[in-house]
């Protein structure tokens, strides 16, 4: 956020502009903290009367944004103490954030940063209502997952937040779901049972799939297309299809139940990912390369190692990534051609839901999403790495 | 070339050695059962101890009863049957004996005799209701319901689940025609000794298709055992069915605000089935497993852990108390004189007949909601 | 790196440019193309393979299941011959019943029988019931006929004596017989031992006996490959006395046996004398005394039209019709659910798909406008969800969704739902939606935003500096170029969702659910494997058909992943 002032930025009017507004949030505040408490409409007043004040506080004698903030973040929290107690804290503090924060962008002119200068007033408000708007679809998809982890730290058998979660009890919090994790032999076996399919079902599926995509890119291929809707169907029929296919076939030929079964399902289902992130590195590969390298009198197996491989290995990765994580939370397969020696985690998590109460399967997604967050930096990374390798090359 | 032959002595004796071994008994065992509390405390009743006389021995288990006749099916159409010992319901057990998936024994050769004495078939009586069905357990399916959402008066009818007026809120019901026809055939004025002569029309199946017709919007369909009691836990229903069972595990292990509504509970049988066509020494295993794991004493230890009454008439003086709880067991058995005042009996010949017919019409009308 | 990159030779000579080694250019490069073609399938084929193998097979073994319908014929191969000739005016005649009572007897011996009725039971209820009782009963029926033999010549009880009569006392045997027995046996038992049966029956009482010999053989085939048990030392099946009656019943084969002279011709003799002993009203009644249903029309009409090898029934039954006598015909009213269930399913897909455009458009313009940075940070919060395990977010929604979870508990708290009036937003289609939604939602944004990275900003700009208003440029300059994008989400989100399984299985209640729970009901639950397979046939089609499309319009090479 810059702090300074295009100077033909108007400075927003005081009482005209912020006081109206922030007041506006207040009253909204309030009616919620007074409707909780059963009283809506002295809520609504109090909330509005503390908004306008705190607005015009700020703006008239808090010059510093940050010390402001603080200084509204505590004045909140002080309140929701009195009001609610220790989770009224927390609470207030979130409260008095939102309002600082308002009043600030606000009063500073912030809320026209994104925009072009020229812009008209309903022009700004209806960007900052579409920026409100994706803030919005941003926390659809964010929350599920930011539920799941406060639960994890559940005392209770359940999957609800109980009460003395809610009043910040620390009676409320244990680590009991992780140790359950770490200490049951079903999960430890589950665990075990992922560690052992994954790597090699992702092996097979990136071993067939770099080198088919290699065919793949060729100048001539005979049947491309047919070929291409063939190895990528595997993630376009729908899973229970698969699943129920391969049950009966793999049964007819003795597969169903065997640890092989399982590897071989999930490799052909993570073939596809492998295909598609392969066959996109390859688009941009410069082919003099290999052409100069031959020339240069390196074999072909040479020029693939020293040459070619270096220059695809980061969509090999991801590839690989992806078929990794497709096996290692595929649960329909595995359902249908495994059996209890091949149990694996998202198996268990599966049982876990249905068969049993056991919210350890949100302290193993706590763990999973961690993963998941690793992975994905691990594949942001690779991807600069390409962008850059590529730049590199002559193109 | 003489340490080629060293070689080869050496391991055609292993060999041979692994082959002897193999045809005592084989040393892993797959266990197959419902998961949860149930499972638990057959691991902990006799697995655990009979892993500790024979150390080295691998059990594996897996939660697939729901699925055992599909899941055996399969096995044997591929020749390839990786289960040893299968825990389901009498009425599965039936199916997969007349498939003949299922394989038929002689209760007094494979099964200890009582302390007394008594053959094992006498002391297990006609609970044996197929000849592949190795009792284990008598349970119920039966209501709890939260006792703080009923009001002043809590249920003690079977019709009060379909009372929406006294006690407004949403049912869990079990998602199979089973037990949820009987219960509503006799909310709806039939005798008790009548139902299955009434369920075998179409007026009597449509009678009691109008008396679910009237809670169907509140009622949440379970498909697992787990269900009705993460439900009654969340608040999310007032009272659901389940096996008794889960409910006390709700009740006075996690100490969740649940009561049982007893009336009309439905008894059933559980116990093992073993898989035909089972390798000589995975049989041996099997069979010596089984003997070990149904004798009074083994039988009477399960009830320490889940409220689930024996099978054996031996086993039930032998009951005692909670194992971490310390509670007495025996008020919390179905079977308890106070809660089996009124009790219904799971009719399995008619329901061997008549399920497929019945479960195709209940899921339409479901699906229909 | 191929003979054909060398240097042209001498293009002034005249005739066919030639190569350097000397052959024409035209043919060798030929030559080099081909050779081109094959390394890059040599390349691929293992890939090929592996797919064709691991799973294409199971699609087709799958497609397979759903037509297949073997088992009438392999269990009641004789009764199927038999009813051949049956009109389907009235009952059929004791011809049918007696080839009903020898195919039942060895099903229910190898348990195949309830299989069977199983099968038939999908058809046309209570057949199920049927086979199960008369399966239990198929015993009694030849013991009568027992009952009489054994009286006549106490000799009919020992299995020696049998068999040296079956064996004709080691006569010729009558290999054809033996032969087409056990071929019929090894259909009806998927998994019969192969071996030594240690029996074959006299070519000279197979002639004689014909309807014994059969019956006898069945026996020593099963007796022998099924228990592993030596034949000469078992008593024979109930089915084989029933058997001698039949054959004793015929005045030619009476009189024949009066001059035979194999082993155990007097007790023949003696038996043939007794056949007006044997029980009267042959099979048909002692059928009809078991159930009165198989004096039924429907029974007989499911039997013969689903007699055939390969059956549209499956089929017919996903779309609601049946199979019958009369050809097709809609089914009961409280059995019609399929159509009602596909139609659910592409609505929801339908409302999941429009959705994820809601949503997701907004969001891809957002990240496409944005700088590379902050975008690709935001990004990351797209990816998370997307990255994170299926169980996982399904569970997250079923916390959040239900009547005591954290939603509906802010509303209350928040004073804008009374806590009576809690919102019912789990366990019925909205509850599917709003997950699923969520679920699918990156696949909707992801190529979206690949597609709008390519559109020039400067389009925008250019349409307002020519005096358009901001609507107007962005619907008449920038969406008509980012359709590509929708249509490839679109259709990625629609394919996806219409196959979905666990989030509706977990979340969907009765309302919420789609075809595939169906399918895995019945692959789990309900065992009609061949119906599964038919509606995920019906599935699959609808899936390769919008694939096709999407092909068409995107391309499959385009496909991009984060």
């Amino acid at each position: 956020m810059s702090s300074i002032d295009l100077p033909s930025t108007p400075k927003p009017s005081l009482t005209r502009f912020v006081l109206p507004i922030v007041t506006g949030a207040g009253a909204l505040f309030g009616l919620l903290t007074g409707s909780a408490m059963d009283s809506p409409s002295p809520g609504l007043v109090i909330g509005a009367v503390v908004g306008a004040a705190l607005a015009y506080a700020l703006v008239s004698f808090m010059p510093s944004r940050r010390a402001g903030r603080w200084a509204a973040v505590a004045l909140f929290a002080v309140i929701g103490l009195l009001v609610g107690g220790l989770p009224g804290i927390v609470a207030g503090a979130a409260i008095g954030g939102v309002m600082g924060w308002i009043t600030y962008w606000l009063s500073t002119g912030d809320y026209r940063n994104t925009v072009p200068i020229y812009y008209t007033a309903p022009q700004v408000l209806w960007h900052n209502t579409y920026l409100f708007i994706c803030g919005l679809i941003f926390f659809f998809l964010i929350a599920p997952i930011v539920t799941i982890l406060p639960l994890s730290f559940n005392a209770e058998m359940f999957f609800t937040f109980t009460p003395k979660m809610l009043a910040l009890d620390p009676e409320g919090y244990s680590l009991r779901h992780y140790r359950d994790f770490f200490s049951n032999p079903d999960w430890q076996q589950a665990l075990a049972n992922s560690v052992k399919i994954a790597p090699l079902a992702t092996l097979l599926s990136v071993s067939f799939g770099t080198l088919a995509a290699i065919g793949l890119s060729q100048e001539h291929v005979p049947f491309r297309r047919p070929i291409m809707a063939i190895l990528i169907s595997p993630m376009i029929v729908p899973l229970i299809i698969s699943a129920a296919g391969m049950y009966f076939f793999y049964s007819r030929i003795g597969l169903q139940g065997t640890y092989w079964g399982v590897v071989l399902a999930h490799a052909a289902l993570g073939i596809p990912f492998v295909i598609i992130t392969v066959t996109a590195t390859l688009v941009g590969f410069d082919r003099s390369l290999t052409r100069a390298a031959a020339n240069m009198g390196a074999d072909p197996v040479t020029t693939f190692f020293r040459i070619q491989m270096p220059l695809i290995l980061p969509g090999v990765i991801s590839g690989g990534l992806f078929a990794f994580i497709t096996s290692f939370d595929e649960v329909v397969v595995v359902l249908f051609v495994g059996s209890a020696g091949q149990k694996t985690l998202p198996w268990q998590m599966f049982t876990g839901l249905r068969e049993q109460i056991s919210p350890t399967i949100l302290a193993v997604a706590a763990i999973l999403v961690a993963i998941s967050i690793c992975l994905l930096t691990v594949v942001e990374m690779l991807r600069r790495r390409s962008e850059r390798l590529r730049g590199m090359s002559p193109a | 070339m003489r340490r080629m032959t060293t070689l080869l002595a050496t391991s055609a004796l292993a060999v041979t050695a692994s082959a002897t071994f193999a045809q005592e008994m084989a040393d892993s065992m797959t266990l197959v059962s419902w998961g949860g509390a149930y499972q638990a405390s057959q691991r902990n009743a006799y697995a655990e101890p009979y892993k500790e006389m024979h150390p080295g021995l691998e059990v594996v288990w897996d939660e697939s009863s729901n699925e055992a006749v599909a899941k055996l099916r399969a096995m044997n159409e591929a020749g390839n049957v990786t289960w040893d010992l299968v825990d389901v319901v009498a009425s599965d057990a039936m199916r997969l004996c007349d498939e003949g998936l299922a394989m038929e024994y002689d209760p007094d050769e494979l099964l200890a005799p009582a302390p007394d004495g008594t053959p094992a078939s006498e002391d297990f009586g006609d609970l044996i209701v197929s000849d592949c069905f190795i009792p284990q357990i008598v349970y119920s399916t039966t209501f709890g319901y939260r006792t703080d959402m009923v009001g002043d008066t809590p249920p003690d009818d079977i019709c009060d689940v379909f009372d929406l007026e006294a006690y407004p809120g949403k049912r869990s019901l079990e998602k199979r025609p089973i037990n949820n026809m009987e219960w509503a055939l006799l909310c709806s004025g039939v005798a008790k000794e009548d139902i299955y002569d009434v369920l075998e029309t179409e007026e009597g199946q449509n009678q009691a298709f109008a008396k679910l017709d009237t809670i169907k919007d509140q009622v949440i369909w379970w498909s697992a055992g787990a269900d009705t009691p993460q439900l009654l836990a969340d608040g999310e229903v007032v009272m659901g069915s389940t096996y008794n069972g889960r409910l006390f595990s709700v009740i006075e292990e996690q100490d969740q605000p649940v009561a049982m509504l007893w009336d009309a509970q439905v008894f059933d049988l559980d116990g093992w089935i073993i898989p035909a066509g089972l390798p000589a020494d995975r049989l041996a295993r099997v069979k010596d497993f089984v003997k070990f794991a149904t004798d009074t004493q083994r039988l009477a230890d399960q009830a320490a852990y889940i409220s689930y009454g024996p099978a054996r008439q031996s086993s039930a003086p032998l009951v005692g108390e909670h194992a971490e709880l310390g509670i007495d067991m025996a008020p919390h058995m179905p079977t308890d004189p106070d809660n089996a005042q009124n009790t219904f009996l799971y009719n399995y010949e008619w329901w061997a007949d008549y399920r497929d017919d019945l479960d195709a019409k209940f899921q339409a009308w479901l699906a229909k909601g | 790196m191929s003979d054909a990159s060398t240097s042209m030779s001498d293009a002034s000579t005249a005739g066919p440019m030639l190569a350097a080694d000397g052959t024409p250019l035209k043919r060798s490069l030929r030559k080099a193309l081909r050779r081109e073609k094959m390394r890059a399938l040599m390349l691929i084929a293992p890939l090929l393979f592996f797919i064709l193998l691991t799973f294409i097979a199971p699609i087709a073994d799958m497609l397979f299941r759903s037509v297949e319908n073997q088992i009438v014929s392999n269990t009641l191969p004789r009764t199927v011959i038999a009813l051949d000739d049956w009109d389907g005016q009235e009952e059929p005649g004791e011809k049918v019943y007696q080839a009903l009572y020898f195919d039942l007897f060895v099903a229910a011996e190898a348990k195949e029988h309830t299989k069977l009725g199983t099968r038939l039971n999908y058809e046309e209820t209570g057949i199920s019931s049927l086979f199960r009782t008369t399966g239990r009963r198929s015993d009694d029926i030849g013991e009568a006929y027992q009952d009489v033999f054994e009286d006549v010549d106490p000799r009919f009880k020992e299995a020696g004596f049998w068999y040296d009569m079956m064996t004709a006392g080691g006569g010729e045997p009558d290999t054809a017989l033996m032969s087409e027995r056990l071929g019929t046996m090894n259909r009806l038992i998927a998994d019969l031992a192969s071996g030594d049966i240690g029996f074959a029956p006299a070519a000279e009482i197979s002639a004689l006996l014909p309807k014994t010999a059969e019956a006898y053989t069945d026996f020593a085939i099963f007796t022998a490959l099924a228990d592993g048990d030596v034949v000469a030392e078992e008593d024979p099946w109930e089915a084989v006395y029933a058997a001698l009656g039949v054959d004793l019943a015929n005045a030619e084969t009476r009189d024949a046996v009066q001059v035979y002279e194999g082993p155990g011709a007097d007790a023949l003799r003696a038996a043939a004398a007794a056949a007006d002993q044997l029980p009267a009203g042959g099979f048909k009644s002692a059928f009809l005394d078991v159930d009165e249903d198989w004096a039924s029309q429907g029974v007989w009409e499911t039997i013969k039209t689903y007699s055939a090898s390969y059956t549209p029934g499956y089929f017919l039954n996903s779309v609601d019709l049946e199979l019958s006598a009369d050809g097709i015909s809609p089914r009961d009213e409280d059995q019609q659910i399929y159509i009602l269930l596909f139609k659910r399913t592409i609505f929801m897909s339908l409302t999941i798909m429009f959705s994820c455009i809601l949503l997701g458009y907004p969001i891809a313009w957002l990240l496409a406008n944005l700088p590379v940075r902050t975008s690709n940070l935001l990004l990351i919060l797209v990816l998370l969800p997307f990255w994170t395990s299926l169980l996982v977010r399904t569970s997250a929604w079923k916390v959040l969704l239900q009547q005591q979870g954290v939603i509906n508990d802010i509303l209350v708290w928040s004073g804008i739902v009374d806590d009576a009036n809690r919102l019912v937003m789990i366990n019925n289609q909205f509850g599917t939606i709003v997950a699923m939604t969520h679920i699918l939602l990156p696949f909707m944004i992801l190529p979206l935003y690949s597609v709008m990275q390519t559109i020039p900003p400067s389009y925008l700009r250019a349409a307002k500096s020519l005096g358009a208003t901001n609507w107007t440029a962005f619907w008449r300059v920038y969406f008509p170029q980012s359709v590509p994008g929708i249509g490839a989400g679109s259709i990625l989100v629609f394919i996806l969702s219409i196959g979905y399984y666990i989030t509706p299985e977990l979340v969907g209640g009765t309302t919420g659910t789609f075809i595939s729970n169906r399918i895995a009901y019945h692959i789990s639950s309900s065992l009609n494997w061949g119906l599964a397979a038919a509606l995920g046939s019906i599935l699959l089609a609808a899936v390769l058909i919008l694939y096709w499309a999407y092909d068409k319009i995107v391309g499959i090479d385009n496909v991009k992943l984060g």
